[in-house]
């Protein structure tokens, strides 16, 4: 039926609130001037883990305030120990410190 | 009619708990029965003395009433009538009201007589698997003779076909706590957390709230049990902060202590009512006490399934809760304590106990005048077609009676902790599963659901269990004490079939799993839990084996040789009990499915004749008939022709539109954008392509530059979601030092689009002075803010989709459908026309725009003939992927026009083009037709589509064939620019 999603800003939101989009590491769009941007660009989009256990994951609260969120679930008791806007995670690796 | 003129019912022994002594009549297979007021249709039917109540799935043999609750596998009957009628309704908790109506299914002929009982003689043809195995050959006659034979005779009720009448609601309910049943363990829990102020829900399936306290004859504080469940329930009624949910079933635990639960708001009341027939609730908990008792089980023997045979518990229920013996000569059958109180209460209240059979090889719990008692022993047979008349021991002693209470133990209803995947673990010392360590967040299991038999521990668990909650969430424990009751003792030998049983023992009465075809699932290698299940169906169907799935456990575990922890257990998925589909749709049905959005101009459209087609959410004018025209083509040709010689209004508002501002707005559209929108002029305009990152087309559309920092895109109607979706993943996950806000405005702004040679002038009569809307002063491209109509506020946009001279013109959508009479009134004098959604599509044709049809989401700005659009000076959302060789092929298909070189032939949108002395096959296939329409402006049948190289084949003939509808047309590929191709109208 559902889950629980702590929105940072909003508090406790029912998932049915939210769009679901997959793997946080579509934040860490490649460089396009790489030299082997294509190649990068084909992993990142297409290529993704499938992690049973702990999974940091892109939602979106499109019937909220519109936030995209950084969801840590875990995908096998679907408990979620840490919720974060996409865009401090996002902020935190264009100022180097990585979204991992 | 043959009417029941006896009002009490021959087995009325007492009043029990009802509260009326006063008749209600209802309706059994077309008898007329009298019960009172607070019977279950199954407590009136025992009653009347009606043992036999329908015939079972698939060997159709005559069955009755075995339970007292919601486990029941065998009392399913078919309520009401016409679109009201509701098949597999449990008559054992069906309320009984004035005037209800039953029948019995799964027969043909009458009920005591029916004509498929030949397949109970057939049984060795119909055993386990034989689904399987017998209907193999030929394969074709599986679907059009087997299945609708097997669909016909095997079953259960059947659907009225109609639509259901009833209205069904959804709610949401948060809480402290949730308590989940209203017996010992949760009433008593409840009423101490209540007491100590927590948020309180408690919730229970039956209208009496008490669950066993109402069916036994317990004392607690000195009270009798059922009384002190009353004064519990009225206490807790009187609480605020308690919501006491009667006729309430939680049916699901999902994840974060969210759980699900069906309240029947109406079921019970005759005749038709304007409440809502059930409500979902969905109840958020922060934690959650599972009190939902325990169900009896009953034990193989041979002819365990004759109408009479009942459980024990259920027996003695009747007795003491309806005051219904449900039989005059009582026989019992047990492997533990329990069947020994049925029989003190069937003599308590009076009833004839003529044996006491006990597999334990113990002394007799309790002396009984005039019964056999016989312990150690077994009951092998039982005799009686329509019902029991007697039973055989092992020692070949014959008994009669008229129903056998039977007595195979009881296991913890469970169900719910299983609903996260959680498995139950197994208690040698009550030969059951209870609940594992591994339950759902924040549950905890109390009462007998626990394993805690005793009345005295089921009552003490829950007050623990509210006490540490309310420990936990610093409150007040008021209650110190919990309720006081003496402990009776529960012992048990296990025995789940009798060896040597003569005939079959059933094991699951609801699907018509024998323990012969247990061992036959086992001799044929389905020897683990989950394959037995799905090999002979044992635990499916409604009641999903509360009844059966540990007795057919214990045999495969006799059977298989292996002990039941190494059996296990197959868990259990929500829902505890069925949930109609209606109470899951809710209001959300038919055109409530989702909302209907209207344009602002709807009202003006519907009173002037406008046909509305769904475009999305959205109801948008298709074509507007005027008297006399009866086919839509007159009118929608008149609408293009009218368009395109003087002007035409059409309402556009539902494309997206998305205001875009910031001190980066324009670096942020360069991102999102194929093409370049910070060298945009203000004031300006520019189609802009929009594509995903994999390089491929998203969507397309015009955004207008209305100052330094603001930007007001469009997006077509059926992407606007998903754009403002994309934009902002782009926004905050991408590029997130950027300065740049976002808001939908789609709903906040009417737009009309105004096209054709009169369009300036038709508008020079609205827009307020000094605005100068001469081609000089507003040239094609352009776009301002300014005022219409006396002082409203409005944006214009020259732009054009139509190819003509034309305008969009937007204003707060407050004013959006006054705006559609001003602008009607303002080109009066030019007989503008409105034109529906169909005449867009035509003129956009004819223009060759590429839309919805094109944008398809598999084809790149190379197709569309847009490849030079993609900047190769920027990154951009899908520029790097969009660079990929396979995508940029020498000779990409491109859009083109089509129109058939028989001018009269009409084209198909979806057919193929192969070159003209082609055979139509894969092979041959260079392109497809995506749009086609009938071109008033060039009298022809014309289309766009996709084909091979097509820019360099302009003038070249290919056929468009389309196998589906055996259709060939010899077409001639032309430029998409039908009308107008150096765009000259655009720019007057």
């Amino acid at each position: 039926m559902t889950m629980i999603i702590n929105h940072p800003l909003l508090g406790p939101r029912d998932a049915a609130e939210f769009v679901y989009l997959g793997d946080a590491s579509l934040i860490n769009r490649p460089d396009p001037q790489s030299e082997t941007a294509a190649e990068e660009f084909y992993e990142y989009l297409h290529l993704r883990d499938n992690n049973a256990g702990e999974h940091r994951e892109l939602w979106y609260h499109e019937q909220g305030d519109r936030s995209w969120l950084v969801v840590t679930r875990n995908t096998l008791t679907h408990d979620i120990t840490r919720v974060e806007l996409a865009r401090d995670v996002a902020s935190m690796r264009a100022n180097g410190a990585g979204a991992e | 009619m043959n009417d029941s003129n006896n009002t009490v019912g021959v087995n009325r022994i007492g009043q029990g708990l009802l509260a009326s002594s006063a008749p209600v009549p209802f309706i059994f297979n077309d008898r007329k029965f009298h019960g009172l007021e607070g019977d279950t249709l199954a407590s009136a039917l025992l009653a009347n003395g009606q043992r036999l109540v329908g015939r079972s799935f698939k060997y159709h043999r005559p069955r009755g009433i075995i339970t007292t609750g919601s486990e029941e596998p065998n009392a399913l009957v078919e309520l009401g009538t016409g679109a009201y009628k509701e098949p597999n309704t449990r008559a054992t908790v069906i309320e009984l009201y004035k005037g209800l109506e039953a029948r019995s299914q799964n027969h043909k002929g009458p009920l005591s007589f029916d004509l498929m009982a030949i397949n109970d003689h057939l049984s060795s043809f119909l055993s386990a698997g034989f689904y399987y195995k017998t209907f193999m050959w030929p394969k074709a006659f599986w679907e059009k003779l087997y299945e609708p034979m097997i669909r016909a005779a095997a079953g259960l009720g059947s659907l009225s076909g109609e639509e259901d009448p009833d209205v069904y609601d959804k709610g949401f309910l948060h809480c402290d706590l949730l308590v989940i049943g209203a017996g010992a363990s949760g009433l008593s829990a409840a009423l101490t957390a209540g007491r100590g102020g927590l948020q309180v829900i408690i919730a229970d399936e039956d209208f009496l709230p008490g669950g066993r306290l109402n069916f036994e004859t317990d004392t607690v504080d000195d009270q009798p049990s059922s009384l002190w469940a009353a004064n519990a329930y009225e206490e807790l009624k009187n609480m605020d902060n308690v919501r006491f949910m009667t006729r309430t079933t939680v049916y699901g635990a999902y994840d974060h202590g969210v759980y699900g639960a069906l309240e029947k708001c109406t079921d019970h009341l005759a005749g038709v009512s304007d409440l809502p027939r059930q409500i979902l609730w969905r109840i958020y908990s922060k934690r959650a006490l599972l009190a939902a008792g325990s169900t009896e089980r009953s034990i193989g023997f041979g002819n365990n399934d004759r109408p009479g045979i009942m459980l024990a518990g259920s027996v003695r229920g009747y007795v003491n809760r309806y005051g219904v013996a449900p039989g005059k000569r009582v026989a019992v059958f047990t492997n533990n304590d329990s069947g020994w109180r049925t029989a003190h209460d069937l003599i308590d209240a009076g009833v004839n106990v003529v044996a006491v059979v006990d597999s334990r090889s113990i002394s007799p719990l309790m002396a009984i005048p005039g019964a056999s008692i016989a312990m150690g022993s077994q009951v092998v047979d039982t005799q009686g077609r329509l019902g029991i008349k007697s039973i055989t021991l092992n020692d070949g002693r014959s008994v009669p009676c008229d129903c056998l209470a039977v007595s195979g133990g009881w296991n913890p209803n469970v169900h719910l902790t299983c609903h996260q995947r959680g498995r139950p673990t197994w208690r040698s010392d009550i030969a059951a599963f209870v609940p594992g360590d591994d339950l759902p967040t924040g549950m905890q299991v109390i009462g007998s659901a626990s394993g805690s038999f005793g009345l005295a521990e089921r009552l003490r668990s829950g007050h623990e269990a509210a006490t540490d909650i309310l420990v936990q969430a610093g409150s007040n424990v008021v209650a110190k004490r919990t309720p006081q009751a003496h402990s009776i003792d529960y012992t048990i030998t296990p025995l789940w079939q009798v060896p040597d049983c003569k005939g079959k023992a059933w094991v699951d009465l609801q699907n018509d799993v024998t323990s012969k075809d247990i061992a036959q699932s086992v001799r044929e290698g389905f020897k683990a839990v989950e394959h037995l299940k799905r090999y002979t169906t044992l635990g499916m169907a409604t009641d999903q084996g509360k009844t059966a799935n540990v007795l057919g456990l214990g045999i495969l575990s006799e059977i298989s040789g292996k002990s039941i922890e190494d059996t296990g257990t197959t868990i259990f998925r929500p829902p505890y009990t069925p949930v109609p589909i209606g109470a899951l749709a809710g209001r959300a049905r038919g055109k409530h499915f989702r909302p209907t959005r209207l344009t602002p101009s709807h009202q003006w459209a519907d009173a002037h004749g406008a046909e509305f087609v769904e475009v999305g959410m959205w109801l948008r004018a298709q074509w507007y008939a005027l008297p006399g025209e009866s086919h839509w083509r007159e009118s929608v040709d008149r609408e293009v022709t009218a368009t395109r010689e003087s002007v035409g209004i059409c309402d556009v508002t539902t494309l997206g539109k998305i205001d875009v501002q910031g001190r980066d707005a324009a670096q942020f559209l360069d991102k999102v954008y194929a093409n370049t929108f910070s060298t945009l002029a203000v004031g300006k305009v520019r189609y802009g392509l929009m594509l995903r990152e994999d390089g491929f087309v998203m969507d397309d559309g015009t955004t207008a530059r209305l100052d330094q920092n603001h930007y007001v895109m469009t997006t077509t109607t059926a992407n606007a979601v998903s754009v403002f979706r994309h934009m902002e993943f782009a926004r905050q996950c991408l590029y997130p030092s950027m300065d740049v806000h976002l808001i939908s405005a789609t709903e906040q702004w009417a737009q009309f689009a105004v096209a054709g040679p009169n369009a300036r002038n038709l508008l020079s009569n609205i827009v307020d002075a000094p605005f100068d809307i001469s081609n000089e002063g507003f040239p094609f491209m352009a776009c301002s803010e300014l005022s219409v109509c006396g002082g409203t506020p409005a944006r214009l946009f020259r732009i054009s989709f139509s190819g003509e001279l034309a305008y969009e013109i937007a204003v707060p959508a407050r004013y959006g459908n006054s705006l559609m009479h001003a602008l009607m009134q303002a080109g009066k004098s030019f007989n503008a026309v409105p034109y529906g959604t169909e005449a867009l599509g035509v003129m956009r044709i004819e223009k060759g725009h590429a839309a919805g049809n094109e944008l398809n989401g598999q084809t790149t700005a190379a197709n569309l003939g847009l490849g030079r659009m993609v900047s190769t000076k920027k990154d951009c959302m899908g520029a790097v992927l969009s660079r990929r060789p396979r995508m940029n092929p020498e000779n990409p298909i491109e859009l083109v026009g089509f129109i058939p070189t028989d001018g009269a032939a009409t084209l198909r949108a979806g057919a193929h083009f192969i070159a003209t002395d082609a055979e139509a096959t894969l092979e041959n296939d260079q392109g497809w037709m995506t749009s086609v329409a009938y071109s008033p402006s060039l009298q022809s049948s014309i289309g766009l589509g996709f084909i091979r190289d097509g820019q360099q084949r302009i003038g070249e003939t290919v056929v468009a064939a389309d196998p589906l509808r055996n259709e060939s047309i010899t077409v001639k590929i032309v430029s998409p620019h039908f009308v107008d191709p150096d765009g000259d109208r655009l720019r007057v």
